[in-house]
């Protein structure tokens, strides 16, 4: 065995050649998705702030073009992510159908494990959900989107306007929240796993904390939508 | 008591198969699964009919050659059991058992169902092995294995390659195998001098097998007759990270060739 090591390159492309390594790279890139998934949540939360304008003051923060070379490097890094998660996603899913070309007759799912055998179908809901909620509340190539001046989005009356006008709009995040919910529930543990962190004594704490995580995010995530349509949020 | 039984026929490799109704009237309560189709043969025999082709040795649940899916879950619904261990007391007369071979890309179907697991003696052979010097026997406790760890490599050990892991796995992946081949190894310390190689020796392999990757669902730990746990997997994963990333050369030299194709031999 030769000592001398190898190109950096043909380690990288050896290490993501193998299904362990793919699994890696979709924990990691998870850590970083979810970990913004939480930041959202709690930028949004601020829509209950006693101050009416404090969602809109924390935008125009994030608009602030001081703050441009950060967001744009932010959504980069996002993107890439993302990029990195669906390809590699894809990849495994594509070997894994190939590895049983004959389905079984009769086929009993021992253990029900719901979420992690719909990542497949929750995962692209919710790709196409991202797409929608950009060009919905971001780009606003859906609805007109209101601003109070140039680099400043009046996001508190785009929500609630965004939501409240349009149940059928407002239903569609709420499910596109459900399925996220359950696919944080797989994949918080399941990062865990693919890196090989497994112990008896914390395996099963870690699922009951990815739970309980996956279902307080649900929670503020739909309080949104439900809150507007309910008219609890005034502009 | 009466069984019915769906059994999937299929007379060779190339044969496309089908899934065929036979009943059989007579069974004894404490017969094994096995011996049931024992029965149901030597009045295919007496019929003059093709008896159904199953693989079986020790009947006693400790050679890994049984089993089958019975109403789609590998080795029947008895958790912790092979299916020569699985008796006919667990099922009611007039039950209709659906049987069919280990279903895997890497698993061909030999005949109804009987399949080829050379794939696991491959991945075995690249890396499920130990550099010990052979000869005369070493002193005992010349290598001290703290208990523990020796519980947990025996319990890995326990593995029998029957393949209900792949068989049952919804990505056909033999990952529940190959970490029991490396935790068995790669906890004890005879089994340091390859760790790193090892694994990705096994990985690479697997991958040339066309086996699927691990999605964490956990079916193989359901069914395993020897209980290993999600565990080993997890051991699989950190130590193909650690041995890629902090290893200094290749894992191992030959790791890519070997990774080509799959290692002749072993066919039936």
């Amino acid at each position: 065995m030769s000592s001398i090591a190898i190109q950096p390159l043909t380690r990288a492309v050896r290490f993501y050649e193998a299904p362990i390594g793919k699994k890696a790279v979709m924990a990691v890139t998870g850590i970083v998705l979810t970990g913004y998934v939480v930041a959202h949540l709690l930028g949004n939360l601020q829509i209950y702030s006693s101050n009416p304008e404090q969602i809109n003051k924390y935008a125009a923060f994030l608009h602030n073009p001081a703050n441009a070379a950060a967001l744009w490097a932010a959504r980069g890094v996002l993107l890439l992510c993302v990029i990195l998660h669906i390809t590699a996603a894809c990849q495994l899913w594509l070997q894994n159908r190939a590895a049983r070309p004959f389905r079984y007759y009769k086929k009993d799912d021992v253990p029900n494990a719901y979420a992690a055998r719909t990542m497949i179908c929750s995962g692209p809901i919710i790709a196409a959900f991202v797409i929608f909620h950009v060009l919905h509340l971001t780009s606003g190539a859906v609805v007109r989107l209101q601003e109070i001046g140039p680099n400043e989005p009046n996001v508190r009356a785009n929500v609630i306007l965004g939501f409240s006008h349009y149940p059928a709009i407002s239903a569609f995040y709420i499910l596109a929240m459900g399925l996220l919910c359950l696919h944080l529930y797989h994949g918080v543990w399941s990062m865990f796993q693919s890196v090989g962190a497994s112990h008896p004594r914390y395996t099963p704490m870690l699922k009951r904390v990815a739970a309980i995580a996956a279902i307080l995010i649900l929670l503020g995530n739909i309080s949104i939508p439900i809150a507007a349509l309910a008219g609890w949020l005034t502009y | 008591m009466r069984i019915v039984l769906h059994i999937w026929r299929q007379r060779n490799a190339n044969d496309k198969g089908r899934m065929a109704r036979y009943e059989v009237p007579n069974v004894n309560q404490e017969m094994s699964f096995l011996e049931m189709l024992d029965v149901l043969n030597e009045d295919l025999i007496a019929r003059n009919e093709e008896p159904v082709a199953f693989d079986h040795d020790c009947r006693e649940g400790i050679c890994g050659m049984c089993g089958c899916m019975v109403n789609g879950v590998a080795h029947g619904p008895q958790p912790g059991t092979t299916l020569c261990q699985l008796h006919m007391r667990h099922f009611k007369d007039g039950d209709e058992l659906y049987l069919e071979p280990w279903r895997a890309r890497a698993f061909p179907v030999v005949k109804d169902l009987v399949v080829d697991r050379g794939a696991f003696d491959r991945l075995v052979a690249v890396g499920g092995f130990i550099s010990a010097t052979t000869g005369c026997a070493p002193d005992g406790n010349a290598i001290l294995v703290p208990k523990e760890k020796a519980e947990l490599s025996m319990d890995a050990a326990a593995c029998i390659g029957c393949g209900a892991c792949v068989a049952m796995c919804p990505n056909a992946s033999a990952s529940l195998f190959m970490g029991a081949k490396l935790a068995h190894l790669g906890l004890l310390p005879q089994g340091q001098p390859e760790r790193y190689g090892r694994v990705a020796a096994m990985v690479a392999q697997a991958k040339a097998e066309r086996f699927g990757a691990c999605t964490n669902i956990g079916e193989c730990e359901a069914v395993c007759p020897k209980e290993i746990k999600l565990e080993v997997i997890a051991r699989m994963n950190r130590d193909f990270l650690k041995g890629s990333w902090t290893g200094r050369g290749a894992l191992r030299d030959d790791a890519e060739e070997v990774s080509k194709k799959p290692l002749a031999g072993s066919r039936r």
